[in-house]
């Protein structure tokens, strides 16, 4: 059953007036341009992308943290888009948010304990902290502590516990791990697997870690520039990916094997900034595919099936690179 | 408490000799002293890369700092008895003036934040010459020109546009790039990288790691590489130090390394990193976390994480141990002596 619907999102930014703001307006940045998928209940779709990428942008405009420039999100068959503010904030409910920053994400005046119970406060609930505390592996002494006080994996649980105070079915994780180090990453990365199977949740899981969205994703999706460049269930991508910009990627990820034999494609140059993204296939300044050709630099591939559940936007995705 | 390393015939010469160096700090508020190196020992010998590896705090920033002589003091301090020696000389017994003369010149330092290490009020050109016009008394404009070389040598398109360039005109990886081009304008012996694509994206810590490797074979130089990152070590160290704690827990050969990780915590490190060619699963975690440097447990300093633990590592820690595999493994765990022990307690 589809639980999030997510149709031809875009936002755009409006580009900065130059002379303090009497000028003419730059181009606008175009974060997340015509972004489609959607999520069954119960499962994990993986977002990956490079910095810039419209990522973390999908993410928000999807909860309505900020306002869409156009399209739609059916959250269980709910327009989130077209809600007023008060059954907007009862959707809120149940979608909830982890964000990447474990230090700029809790406020340091409040205790954890205040933390956990504000949400509960705001939607009327009964739930105990010390419950919650415990189900995301922290000693119900944590309750009366500062996030000063806490390691980074700590205040990530904090975190977490916060968003599960509302009993959400939608959790958009947002980088939940890029800021801890390896051995703490393992144990939040566990905890939400953990979390997940108990209370049936569904994630979206934001990370530009190919190799962590792996352990946790059942669905992955890359992007480029604001598009979904391909989408594939994860044992596929892994294996078979078919765009250019997914197998770089996949090749440039530093593996903790000496000697590794596989194949690495360095892409040259860098990534073009959002608000003057190239013509044609916004990869294809960058791209290594042998058959890259004039109709790569004009027309823009739009993303189609390739095999059955495996979509990429490549003129070229069924040719070998 | 260090084994010193057996010499192999044939091995290339000792560049860098860092012998138990000690470097602590004082906290605010009188907390304590914070050992953030404690006791490290390791060489580097010329023309290899050394990957030092840990976690946050374990110490690896600060070790690389100490050898530049660039922890702030107060609250650091190089405690007495601790040696850096490059080329038959204690650097931490150096005066000033010398000391300036092998900083930035034969031995050169790449940070991690290419955003913060750059002076944005210079032109990249302005700040890659300085080093030559200091060092090698270059006159302005063979100076110029040899900034215009370097940012060719390290891949910047357009290179005499890019000399006049500001670093905000740059992007992250070109920002890199600059830092890169700036260590090498004097041809160091030892380069110092820093988490040198810590801050980048994947595609482009792909681009700045091979621009390493090709330019320390084109010049021959010495590499430390200190990183989090396993991967990062296995694909581009010969040895590598791992530390934990401010300690030297394990060093060895980075084949012997992977093939058989022997301390705990390098095999709970190693057991922890995601992999992209594992099928899904779940990873396995170090339990808790790493202690204060104010306070480290006594006895083996993992030992409270350990699985394997017993009585003695909370007793008495362990000296760098042989392990016999291969020359120059060696591993700070009573496990070396006593591996039928090796067995998990949960």
């Amino acid at each position: 059953m589809t639980l999030v619907d997510v149709h031809d999102l875009v936002k755009h930014y409006a580009g900065e007036r130059s002379w303090f703001g009497l000028g003419r307006p730059r181009a606008p940045v175009r974060a997340v341009d015509g972004v489609s998928f959607t999520i069954a209940a119960g499962r994990t779709l993986g977002l990956v992308g490079e910095s810039g990428s419209g990522k973390t942008t999908l993410g928000r405009t999807m909860l309505r943290l900020q306002e869409p420039t156009s399209g739609t999100v059916l959250f269980d068959d709910n327009d989130v888009f077209a809600l007023d503010a008060a059954r907007l904030r009862g959707l809120r409910r149940r979608m909830q948010i982890v964000f990447q920053d474990p230090y700029g994400s809790l406020n340091p005046r409040m205790t954890v304990e205040d933390t956990l119970r504000e949400p509960l406060e705001i939607h009327g609930l009964k739930g105990a902290v010390a419950a919650l505390l415990d189900e995301v592996g922290l000693d119900a002494a944590f309750a009366k502590r500062y996030p000063h006080e806490l390691s980074g994996g700590q205040r990530q649980r904090v975190g977490i516990a916060r968003a599960l105070s509302v009993e959400p079915q939608f959790i958009v994780c947002d980088e939940p791990v890029s800021a801890l180090d390896v051995s703490v990453q393992a144990q939040v990365l566990n905890l939400l697997a953990d979390l997940q199977g108990k209370r049936r949740l569904t994630y979206l899981f934001i990370a530009h870690d190919l190799a962590v969205v792996r352990h946790i994703a059942d669905d992955v999706a890359v992007m480029y520039l604001g598009k979904i460049v391909e989408r594939a269930p994860a044992a596929e991508i892994y294996t078979q990916p078919r765009h250019p910009y997914t197998r770089a990627l996949l090749s440039a990820v530093p593996e903790p094997t000496p000697h590794a034999t596989k194949q690495r494609i360095l892409l040259p140059g860098d990534i073009p900034s959002p608000a003057h993204p190239p013509s044609g296939c916004p990869f294809h300044p960058r791209c290594p595919h042998p058959r890259k050709n004039e109709r790569c630099r004009t027309e823009p591939p739009p993303l189609r099936t390739i095999t059955p559940g495996h979509d990429a936007a490549c003129h070229y995705a069924e040719e070998p690179m | 408490m260090t084994t010193p390393p057996t010499p192999t015939p044939g091995a290339p010469p000792v560049l860098l000799r860092v012998r138990n160096l000690k470097t602590y700090f004082v906290t605010e508020h009188g907390k304590g002293t914070a050992r953030a190196v404690d006791d490290v020992s390791f060489e580097l010998y010329a023309g290899e890369t050394l990957g030092i590896v840990g976690e946050s705090g374990c110490g690896k920033t600060v070790t690389s700092l100490s050898i530049l002589r660039l922890v702030p003091e107060p609250p650091g301090h190089v405690l007495p008895g601790s040696l850096i020696e490059f080329e038959g000389r204690n650097l931490l017994a150096l005066p000033a003036p010398e000391l300036r003369a092998v900083r930035g010149n034969q031995i050169a330092m790449i940070f991690q934040e290419p955003m913060t290490s750059l002076n944005p009020v210079f032109t990249v050109g302005d700040q890659i010459a300085e080093a030559a016009i200091i060092h090698q008394h270059l006159s302005r404009s063979a100076a110029r020109a040899r900034a215009i070389e370097m940012l060719r040598l390290v891949g910047i398109p357009d290179p005499d546009e890019r000399v006049d360039h500001y670093p905000h005109q740059l992007s992250g990886g070109m920002r890199q790039r600059v830092m890169i081009a700036m260590a090498l304008v004097c041809h160091p012996k030892v380069l110092i990288a820093d988490e040198p694509t810590t801050a980048l994206d994947v595609t482009i810590q792909a681009q700045i790691l091979e621009l390493l490797d090709q330019l320390q074979s084109e010049l021959g130089m010495a590499v430390l590489l200190i990183t989090h990152d396993l991967g990062v070590v296995a694909g581009h160290a010969d040895r590598v130090v791992v530390m934990y704690a401010g300690r030297v827990v394990e060093t060895a050969p980075t084949d012997a390394l992977f093939e058989r990780p022997t301390h705990p915590y390098t095999e709970g490190l190693l057991a922890a990193v995601p992999r992209i060619d594992a099928p899904r699963a779940r990873l396995h975690a170090i339990p808790g976390q790493v202690p204060a440097a104010t306070a480290w447990p006594p006895g083996c300093r993992f030992h409270p994480r350990c699985p394997y633990a017993w009585e003695k590592c909370a007793a008495e820690e362990p000296p760098l141990l042989e392990v016999g595999d291969k020359p120059g493994h060696t591993a700070r765990c009573w496990l070396v002596s006593e591996p039928e022990r090796r067995v998990p307690k949960r």
